[in-house]
């Protein structure tokens, strides 16, 4: 009797269907940064998941030697501590004061294991020295040897959650900005807090800033504050500026 | 309508030959408006993998308030060797309107870059390259009398298809195989990720820098291309040819 069959074959196809789509969408919630409408965020965005489709992901960004150190231009905030320009941070100013011996990142967020790390705590864990091409928008590029803790060293230090899809960064020159756990894992991501066999200099981020060695200049942000893991994008409003870099 | 041949001497321009020329011609003019916005932000031409105010410049072209501005920080140098690599800090509010203007240079890529492949591949597996493209014909003394007859304006008027001269042919082979090809390969060479991912890119245009330099001449070759090509559609008769290249049969 064809009416008291439970499940028909048709009813299989579109059930099983269904809740493929349903995994997908869960799979997908806010997989992409906002457009807002604006078609030169939906290109940067065909450009972001052409890069991730088509690019092998954790290929290293080259190398160079150490005769190949170049003079390098300190742009954009070159000194929070400066308290005649805009980007003046008082807490900043106070860690300068004090060779940022009382400074301490916090890591919190999707992570088990939330903590505050000072400098002497990075420098606990085993570091990542090499000698890179910083690639700025502006159209310049120079090369310097950054030294400091690779960024997954940390990330799997505090422990990030299974859903974690996003390090979102915030620095005391008041820019925020986030980048995927792909190039969070990237080999060559790291936490810096030397530059050219010394102590990061101001001009350049100190105490610590990011490097991330596979997107424009300014994806690696100088005078960090704080990281937070978060599951989904958080929207920061559209600055006008592509949040992925890698091109 | 009686069916016409490809390789007839009428044969119109292909559909899909238009419609990527159409597409690439206006990508072409985003990407070169958007161009020019990113040398105003950087002047300054370099070769090799490095290139920054601080560093010796090839050439430097005078299109923006960016040009030679001078506002910098003193020097400081990274180590007490002398003549060692230095920094200093900006202290100039350069102008810079890249957010939009490299976002939409490489939105209008991506509309070069696609229909571009489309046509390259039907080009090659239609036989269109070869049946009306290639210069088979080709000889030197041709070639020299094409040339005085372009130099003399000597233009033959209009057909309603890709029925064209030698030297006429040799440009297009030469924008088509070589500049085009040029100008997206540096491009992706001033790419961090790609680079990452294809590090020849690197090694075959010997740096970042120089990538950025081979980009900008293969641009302004384009750029003179087009100039020749409206002067020639215009003196072959302007109507005729755009007809042909868009509604014409």
């Amino acid at each position: 009797m064809e009416k008291k069959r439970i499940i028909t074959r048709r009813k299989a196809i579109i059930t099983g269907l269904t809740s493929l789509g349903g995994l997908l969408l869960a799979g997908c919630s806010k997989p992409l940064p906002p457009t807002y409408g604006n078609i030169l965020r939906m290109g940067d965005n065909l450009t972001y998941v052409a890069h991730r489709a088509l690019l092998p992901g954790q290929s290293l960004a080259k190398e160079y030697a150490y005769r190949d150190i170049s003079s390098f231009p300190a742009t954009g905030t070159t000194n929070p501590a400066d308290s005649s320009k805009p980007a003046f941070n008082e807490t900043y100013a106070r860690f300068h004061k004090n060779a940022f011996a009382d400074w301490a990142l916090p890591i919190e967020g999707s992570v088990a294991r939330p903590g505050s790390y000072s400098l002497a705590d990075l420098q606990k864990f085993p570091s990542r020295t090499h000698i890179t091409r910083h690639t700025c928008e502006e159209g310049w590029t120079a090369i310097a040897q950054w030294t400091g803790v690779p960024l997954s060293t940390i990330l799997q230090s505090v422990g990030i959650s299974p859903n974690a899809r996003f390090v979102n960064f915030y620095a005391y020159d008041g820019y925020i900005d986030s980048i995927d756990l792909l190039d969070a894992f990237h080999p060559q991501t790291m936490l810096a807090y030397g530059m050219n066999g010394r102590n990061l200099p101001v001009p350049h981020g100190a105490p610590v800033r990011l490097r991330v060695e596979t997107q424009i200049g300014y994806k690696s942000m100088k005078y960090l504050e704080r990281i937070v893991v978060t599951d989904d994008f958080i929207d920061m409003g559209d600055s006008g500026w592509a949040w992925y870099t890698g091109i | 309508m009686t069916h016409q041949p490809f390789d007839s001497e009428h044969a119109p321009h292909k559909r899909w030959v238009k419609s990527s020329h159409w597409i690439i011609t206006v990508s072409f003019f985003a990407l070169v408006f958007t161009g020019v916005e990113m040398i105003m932000v950087h002047p300054r031409f370099y070769w090799g993998e490095v290139g920054n105010d601080l560093t010796p410049v090839l050439f430097e072209l005078p299109v923006s308030r960016n040009y030679q501005h001078g506002g910098w920080e003193k020097s400081v140098p990274f180590s007490e060797v002398a003549g060692g690599p230095v920094s200093a800090a900006r202290t100039y509010d350069i102008f810079n309107q890249n957010g939009w203007g490299r976002s939409l240079h490489f939105l209008a890529g991506w509309f070069l870059l696609i229909p571009g492949l489309i046509y390259f591949f039907a080009g090659i597996f239609t036989g269109h390259f070869r049946k009306h493209l290639w210069p088979k014909e080709f000889s030197l003394r041709l070639f020299w009398q094409d040339i005085i007859n372009h130099v003399r304006m000597q233009i033959p008027s209009a057909t309603n298809g890709p029925h064209y001269g030698l030297l006429q042919k040799c440009s297009y082979v030469f924008v088509i195989f070589f500049l085009m090809p040029l100008i997206v390969m540096t491009g992706m060479t001033m790419s961090p990720a790609i680079t990452a991912a294809y590090p020849f890119l690197l090694k075959i245009f010997l740096g970042a820098q120089s990538a950025r330099t081979i980009h900008f001449l293969a641009s302004i070759s384009l750029v003179l291309f087009l100039v020749v090509h409206l002067v020639m559609i215009i003196k072959s008769g302007f109507k005729k040819q755009i007809q042909a290249m868009t509604i014409g049969k």
